[in-house]
């Protein structure tokens, strides 16, 4: 039995903001993984709910007008790792999430919540950093879109503005095209574990498969938020894929992170896995993408 | 004639088990029970000054808040030991019920008993306790003569206990001209046993006496203790231990079966829960002691031990429970599994400010074996010595006897199961293939070895009961005092009764629940002694039975005893194999005759004073990625030799849990402690990496059946001694396959890093793809 | 402060319910107190150990980080379910009685009806697969191993296929 002091239930978007106006105090749960583990530990004991878990309208997958992909928010990661769209146009995205938790976690945990939460371990996190997701918001004044690097404002803290509920995450079609990634989940255990690091890379090469035309790559747990290592994509860009190249690559991480000293893991043990799981993503995004190293 | 043992019978439980009709705890727990909520100390060491209830007692449904300052002042014992009736071997008594002095961040202070778990838990956090502070010691020898208040005033300097062996002339023994010196420190961590089911009871009175019902491995025992504990004759108390779900020796410890009978008499007798919650059971139960241990081995260019010195400390944390018991059993092993002729060996037991040790699965023997073998190797790797030859040199040979406990090795076991090992995973070519490897992956292989004595005589009391009840059908009832926790006994017991008596394996009824008014006197499951044990009293009651049976027979058969025995449920005339009747035909008789009714029954105990060595071994092979710092276990093999198998397919069960958990204390499984406050960091199943089903290669357990002389079912341990060397053998297989030999367990990604980088490993797999 | 309450209709072991149920209530407490379904264990209630495994709507929950309230609806099973009416074991609950796959018992339940969804998907899984798709189960006593092979055995009898020598 929870602590719960009440529980109101949004069926629609506009109800969910309505409910979000009228009860300002209250704790948004969707999927409940954290929400509900969070009230059992007393750090949001007695709170007020609003449940938008039963808003299947922000379920699903599809592609827009402009063939962006569109995930709703409370679309569950197994969902998103069986879903079609996503095997075509970001894989990477659908394995990453493979790796949350356990399959019973991966049915109930939304990437909605994975988000909002606004932890660094997030495991879809880096991999929408790494793709330059757009997260959607719906609030009183209709919808407002954003960068996901934007939305994140600290540990712990996300952008979403009061009466504001997530109501999609955006990849955009320039984003995706012609692109490949591959996500290295650095855990303890192979399952029902959170990252000691993540690092997701991504690369589209030119038609010849000759030249690193973009590299991205971002972490989680690299610092108090997920983060984008810029130094890193700007020695590749451009560059002939090649082992010295995702050595290059691999060490320039060390300008752009700053991971921290916790008793989950030591600052310089979480860079050497970060430059090491950097080198390998690359490698493993440039094969898939069809290159060849020089 | 044995028709039961030896088969792979199913589970007698198993029914049960895979309907959810098996009843735990918790499932038996009427819904109105009031429940308990347990407020923990927020610091590591200090003095409770006060405890503020007013807030606590105001949330509606709050029945009763009670404090350190409400309870008896009668210090109690918890191991889970057979009592001693001489006062010198009796088990400290260093605890209340809760405790003004806390000892531990964790520790109980006061109790909330309301209608409901969230009134409890609200008002739990409304507890307002203020403390004098003191300085608290996380570390076992940092902790002895610690400049600060003791942990415990009876014991100045904190050290709860020291032993020592010593053998010839270790100091001059050393001075030999020649010899090789190798010495090593060795640390264990804490771990925990997680078993599925958290530690949960509740209490209720009625007729002036108390009963219990617990998740426990050792019911009889956590009668004496909840006496005890409260000062009542121990007679005035009932405790009923259900289906448990996994004890691993956790719940071979009075936990909170006497608090939980306290408060029930503090609020009129009603029924009060206490259900821990995964968190309080990583804390606030028991864990394996962490021992570090110093060993000097002075070894001739031959590679006999010429002398050897041995100190562990061991890391009692706040309260004695089992105690010195844990280091003195590792140490006992030091001296025997490699027999030297000088040999000096120290073992304290030390109080510090973190959860209580007590007993776990091994029972000092897993950090032993953790210190011992990979000593063993690191001499082997000094003296240029394959790892499995150089221990057939040195290992306890064949014949010897133990002085002290009389144990014998009657027969060549080391070497049978290094070389069914060996032969499983393919060790030779293996070590071969591995020599010399360059690059970021490597592959290893290594082995450890493990001693392991059965049960706890001549140390303390052995015994196990039994009574049997003949039904009308011929079908039979059997209890004992032994529990079943999961290992499989119930179903042991079965197949041993079946055969004692003389009746078929499916007519026996095993009662698994055990009740202290009706259930025969048996201190319970720990050691590994219930199949040992139990099988005493099993063989004796099932004779006792039968002989009864067979006289009964004499007057319906007018066939004389010595012409009659009992087989498979029938009464058969020996001369000639001749069935006369049936068991079921006799057992109706035998009670409801009107010249002569009996109600055909047995009840006996028998003292044991005896033990018995169990051995064995674990090869492993590794794959270790040096830049990652992770180590792929990719084969494990467990021999063992615990005598003839009662359950060959339930033996193998139970080697493959021991082998997970060994496999989790030598790579995952460690808890952690905030050097700042002493406040546990992982005491959840997400944070504490016990192994999942993705982190183990297949398991294979293997046996060598020498059938143990001194059992009548020729049987020995096996339920703990799975768990002793799997983490020496993949320390093994890592030195095998990197050089680097790491003296610290578990062998983390963190731990890797830094022996691999002082190693000078990463350079090398730094230009070297993957 | 009262109690707030939600009125649910949702089908539990293929019996329609009708309930009141406490907003504060997580799916775990729904079953076992209201419907005394005991097969629901609670190992950890935060999703970590799987003990309180059901399915809902063919897929596997943890009961404990789930609301009841949101069983409105819902097609609900858990391990009672599986029995046949004159109490004969389904096939994985044979599976897992005749490979040793059970010890304490207390994770079974959970494990069973992973399996069973594992087993209704009709798709034939590799040893790598299983293991993924059961790791949400934590186990003290079996290390796995027969759990894995109870699974395995109970999947190729279901396809129809001799199951491959280890």
């Amino acid at each position: 039995m929870y602590d719960i002091k009440a529980l109101y239930e949004a069926h629609s978007v506009e109800e969910a903001v309505r409910l979000r106006v009228e009860h300002p105090e209250a704790q948004i749960i969707a999927g409940g993984s954290d929400v509900l583990v969070q009230i059992r530990e007393g750090k949001r004991a007695g709170a007020e709910l609003i449940s938008i878990y039963l808003m299947d309208e922000l379920r699903g997958i599809s592609l827009d007008e402009a063939e962006n992909i569109r995930i709703g928010s409370l679309t569950c990661f197994t969902s998103i790792t069986n879903d079609p769209i996503i095997q075509k146009y970001i894989n990477v995205l659908g394995e990453a999430v493979d790796q949350v938790g356990g399959p019973q976690i991966r049915n109930i945990g939304t990437i909605g919540g994975n988000t909002c939460n606004g932890v660094t371990s997030a495991d879809s996190a880096s991999t929408l950093f790494a793709w330059d997701a757009v997260i959607e918001l719906t609030g009183p004044e209709g919808v407002r879109r954003i960068p996901i690097q934007q939305f994140y404002l600290r540990a712990g803290k996300v952008d979403i503005r009061p009466g504001e509920i997530q109501t999609a995450i955006l990849i955009p079609k320039a984003s995706y095209e012609n692109c490949y990634g591959h996500y290295i989940k650095y855990a303890m255990r192979n399952a029902m574990d959170i990252a000691t690091l993540g690092c997701s890379v991504n690369v589209r090469l030119s038609p010849d498969k000759r030249t690193v035309e973009r590299a991205r790559i971002a972490y989680g747990v690299a610092g108090p938020v997920p983060l984008r290592a810029s130094t890193a994509e700007a020695v590749a860009q451009g560059q002939a894929p090649s082992l010295a190249l995702a050595d290059r690559f691999a060490k320039a991480v060390l300008e752009d992170i700053h991971p921290r000293d916790s008793w989950r893991a030591a600052k310089d043990f979480r860079e050497h896995i970060a430059v090491e799981t950097a080198r390998r993503a690359f490698l493993e995004s440039v094969r898939l993408a069809g290159g060849e190293l020089a | 004639m044995s028709k039961s043992v030896g088969q792979s019978k199913l589970r007698v439980d198993a029914y049960d088990k895979v309907t959810g009709r098996a009843e735990y705890t918790d499932d038996l727990c009427a819904p109105d029970a009031l429940i308990a909520r347990i407020v923990h100390s927020t610091i590591a060491h200090g003095m409770v000054t006060g405890v503020d209830t007013a807030q606590a007692e105001s949330v509606p449904g709050v029945v009763k808040v009670l404090t350190c300052f409400d309870v008896p002042d009668r210090p109690f014992p918890t191991a889970g030991h057979p009592w001693s009736t001489d006062p010198h071997h009796q088990d400290v008594a260093d605890r209340l019920l809760l405790n003004r002095h806390v000892r531990y961040y964790g520790d109980d202070v006061a109790v909330v008993i309301a209608e409901n778990e969230v009134a409890a838990t609200q008002a739990a956090r409304l507890v307002k306790v203020t403390y004098e502070e003191y300085p608290f010691v996380l570390d076992a020898q940092e902790a002895m003569g610690f400049d600060g208040p003791p942990i415990h005033e009876e014991r100045p300097d904190n050290i709860l206990a020291h032993t020592q062996i010593r053998r010839g002339d270790y100091e001059t023994a050393r001075q030999e001209p020649g010899l090789i010196r190798v010495e090593g420190w060795y640390d264990t961590p804490t771990v925990q046993h997680c078993h599925i089911e958290n530690h949960i009871c509740y209490a209720s009175m009625e007729k002036g006496r108390i009963t219990v019902v617990s998740s426990t491995q050792i019911p009889h025992i956590i009668r004496r203790v909840c006496g005890q504990a409260l000062g009542i004759p121990w007679g005035k108390v009932r405790i009923v231990k259900p289906y448990i779900g996994g004890g691993f020796g956790n719940k071979q410890d009075a936990l909170y079966e006497p608090l939980c009978a306290w408060l029930t008499t503090q609020v009129g007798g009603r029924t009060v829960k206490i259900d821990c919650a995964r968190e309080e059971t990583f804390v606030n139960n028991r864990v394996r002691h962490a021992i570090r241990t110093h060993i000097i081995s002075y070894v001739r260019p031959d590679g006999t031990l010429a002398a050897r010195k041995f100190e562990c400390f061991s890391n009692q944390g706040a309260y004695a429970s089992h105690g010195h018991s844990i280091a003195a059993k590792g140490m006992g092993a030091f001296p025997q599994l490699y027999p030297c002729d000088n040999i000096e060996a120290d073992a304290y037991t030390v109080y510090t400010n973190r959860p209580v040790a007590g007993a776990m699965r091994g029972y000092g023997i897993p950090q032993a074996m953790w210190a011992g073998e990979c000593h063993l190797d690191d001499i082997a790797r000094k003296l240029g010595r394959d790892p499995v030859e150089y221990r057939r040199q040195i290992v306890m040979p064949q014949g010897y006897t133990d002085a002290f406990s009389k144990n014998c090795n009657y027969y060549d076991t080391f070497n049978q199961v290094m070389d069914k090992g060996m032969a499983a995973i393919g060790y030779e070519e293996k070590r071969k293939a591995y020599a010399n490897q360059t690059g970021p992956i490597r592959r290893g292989i290594g082995m450890a070895l493990f001693w392991y004595n059965t049960a706890v005589w001549p140390i303390s009391l052995e015994s196990s009961s039994c009574r049997m009840v003949l039904n009308q059908d011929g079908s039979v009832q059997v209890q004992t005092g032994e529990t079943e926790i999961g290992q499989g006994c119930d179903t042991a017991y079965a197949q041993m009764a079946a055969d004692a008596i003389g009746i078929p394996f499916e007519d026996v009824h095993i009662v698994s629940t055990q009740d202290t008014d009706v259930t025969p006197f048996g201190t319970g499951a720990y050691a590994s002694r219930q199949t040992y044990i139990g099988g005493f009293s099993i063989q004796q009651t099932g004779q006792m039975l039968k002989d009864r049976i067979l006289t009964y027979a004499v007057e319906l058969t007018r066939q004389t005893r010595a012409n009659l025995d009992l087989v498979d449920g029938q009464i058969v005339r020996t001369s000639d194999g001749q069935v006369l009747m049936s068991l079921g035909e006799l057992a109706t008789e035998a009670l409801y005759s009107l010249s002569h009714s009996q109600h055909l029954t047995a009840e006996s105990t028998y003292q044991i004073k005896n033990n018995a060595y169990s051995f064995g071994c674990t090869f492993a092979e590794v794959e270790v990625d040096i830049p990652l710092c992770k180590v792929k276990l990719l084969n494990i093999v467990n021999v063992h030799d615990c005598g003839r198998l009662i359950n060959p397919a339930l033996a193998e069960a139970q080697v493959h849990g021991g082998m997970s958990m060994g496999i989790g204390y030598g790579l995952s499984e460690q808890l952690l402690f905030d050097p700042k406050t002493g406040r546990a960091l992982n005491n959840n199943l997400l944070d504490y990496k016990l192994s999942t089903f993705m982190d183990h290669p297949h398991l294979q357990a293997l046996f060598v059946e020498n059938p143990e002389p001194t059992s009548p079912y020729g049987t020995k341990a096996l339920g703990e001694p799975p768990a002793c060397s799997p983490a020496p053998a993949i320390r093994s297989a890592i030195l095998n396959a990197t050089g680097v030999a790491v003296n610290q367990t578990p062998m983390t990604p963190h731990v890797l890093f830094r022996a691999f980088r002082e190693a000078g490993l990463f350079q090398e797999g730094e230009t070297a793809h993957v | 402060m009262s109690i707030q309450y939600k009125h649910i209709q949702c089908t539990i072991n293929g019996r329609p319910v009708d309930k009141m149920v406490d907003v504060r209530a997580s799916l775990t407490d729904l079953l076992r107190n209201d419907f005394r379904l005991h097969s629901v264990k609670k190992g950890c209630e935060v999703g970590e150990c799987g003990a309180c495994n059901v399915i809902i709507d063919g897929r596997c929950y943890n009961s404990c980080i789930y609301l009841a309230v949101w069983a409105d609806g819902k097609n609900i099973r858990t391990l009672e379910s599986l029995l046949g009416p004159n109490g004969e074991l389904s096939d994985i609950q044979q599976a897992f009685v005749d490979e040793a796959a059970v010890q304490c018992g207390f994770c079974t339940p959970g494990f069973i009806m992973t399996a069973v969804e594992i087993l209704e998907s009709g798709k034939e899984y590799t040893d790598d697969q299983l293991r993924k798709a059961l790791s949400g189960h934590l186990c003290r006593c079996t290390g796995y191993e027969n759990i894995l092979r109870a699974v395995k055995k109970a999947m190729y009898r279901r396809l129809g296929k001799p199951m491959p020598e280890a």
